[in-house]
């Protein structure tokens, strides 16, 4: 049991992610997350105000219900199969975050300053939480596509769009890491 | 029942997604701070395969289980949206410490936080779907 309740290597994840991408063409659908959320919009009834969402949305319930499975697997791996929450972090990443107001990274998988009950209460704590995942949103969709249906699908499918949505999650992830994340805390 | 296959697919997910910690928010930071091999081990590993399962598909070795053709549908072009999207992905990526799918890994681990995250996300869809034609692609 040891090998499934240690971390798992990026040699038997990668693999893994490549099998999960394999299993849903090999059932006739893609792989692709983000698309869900304009799901959510078409069933929540953005389609009554934006021609957009204007979708018959049951076509895409394979998707839902492949998050809904992700959510259960989750559930399973956090609770199951992983008696420590740790994450083994470079010492030198510890010691940036030290430096810009994260503490004891790497003691859990996410950091209390940004997702616990607490900050999600305060007003900042919320605005962070909230725009991040409206930049998540907004741009996937603009783009076509997040880390699965680009990175993974598109630039294994040799695309170009894909090559330059990877370059822009690059250029985005590096502006907010390297300049926008020491403002924050 | 014909779902059924999803959802074991997506339990298959969410659980590589948490066990190599790709749903930790650290590991992103660490990523981006390229400290670590770990998220390109796993991103270039999982390319390099999914170039092998493309050549099946596209070579028709390999067919859907109901044995019709597979095709991977082109992404859409145009440097606007796939620069600009991306960069606006990548910056909530790097703040939020999650793309999509782990978003709702994190639900499955008791994040309740991440709900926030998820909220935004699909406004942000929303907001895509409202502003496309005043927007370049």
């Amino acid at each position: 049991m040891e090998f499934i309740t240690q971390p798992w290597a990026w040699y038997v994840a990668g693999p893994i992610i490549a099998f999960v991408m394999f299993l849903l063409y090999y059932f006739g659908e893609r792989f692709g997350v983000s698309s869900n959320l304009e799901t959510f919009c078409s069933i929540g009834g953005a389609g009554r105000f934006i021609d957009y969402f204007k979708i018959d949305w049951k076509q895409n319930s394979w998707n839902l219900v492949f998050v809904a499975g992700s959510i259960v697997g989750g559930f399973v791996a956090a609770n199951w199969l992983s008696p420590s929450d740790a994450v083994d972090l470079n010492p030198q990443t510890v010691q940036d975050l030290a430096a810009i107001g994260i503490q004891n990274a790497g003691a859990t998988y996410l950091p209390d300053e940004i997702f616990s009950i607490e900050t999600m209460l305060t007003f900042k704590g919320f605005l962070v939480l909230l725009i991040a995942g409206i930049m998540v949103g907004f741009g996937a969709r603009w783009a076509g596509g997040c880390t699965s249906g680009h990175a993974i699908v598109g630039l294994s499918n040799l695309e170009l769009p894909s090559l330059i949505s990877v370059v822009g999650f690059f250029i985005g992830g590096l502006v907010m890491t390297w300049f926008i994340l020491p403002l924050i805390f | 029942m014909k779902y059924i296959k999803f959802f074991l697919v997506g339990i298959l997910f969410g659980i590589v997604m948490s066990k190599a910690e790709i749903i930790s928010w650290y590991r992103i930071y660490e990523m981006f701070k390229f400290q670590s091999f770990h998220m390109y081990g796993i991103i270039g590993s999982a390319v390099l395969i999914g170039m092998v399962s493309m050549l099946l598909f596209r070579k028709k070795v390999v067919r859907t289980f109901e044995g019709q053709d597979i095709h991977i549908a082109p992404k859409k072009k145009g440097m606007y949206r796939n620069l600009l999207g991306g960069i606006l992905f990548g910056l909530g990526w790097a703040l939020a410490g999650a793309c999509p799918g782990p978003m709702f890994v994190l639900v499955g681990k008791g994040v309740v936080s991440i709900l926030v995250v998820i909220f935004g996300a699909t406004l942000g869809a929303f907001f895509y779907g409202s502003l496309k034609d005043k927007l370049p692609h």
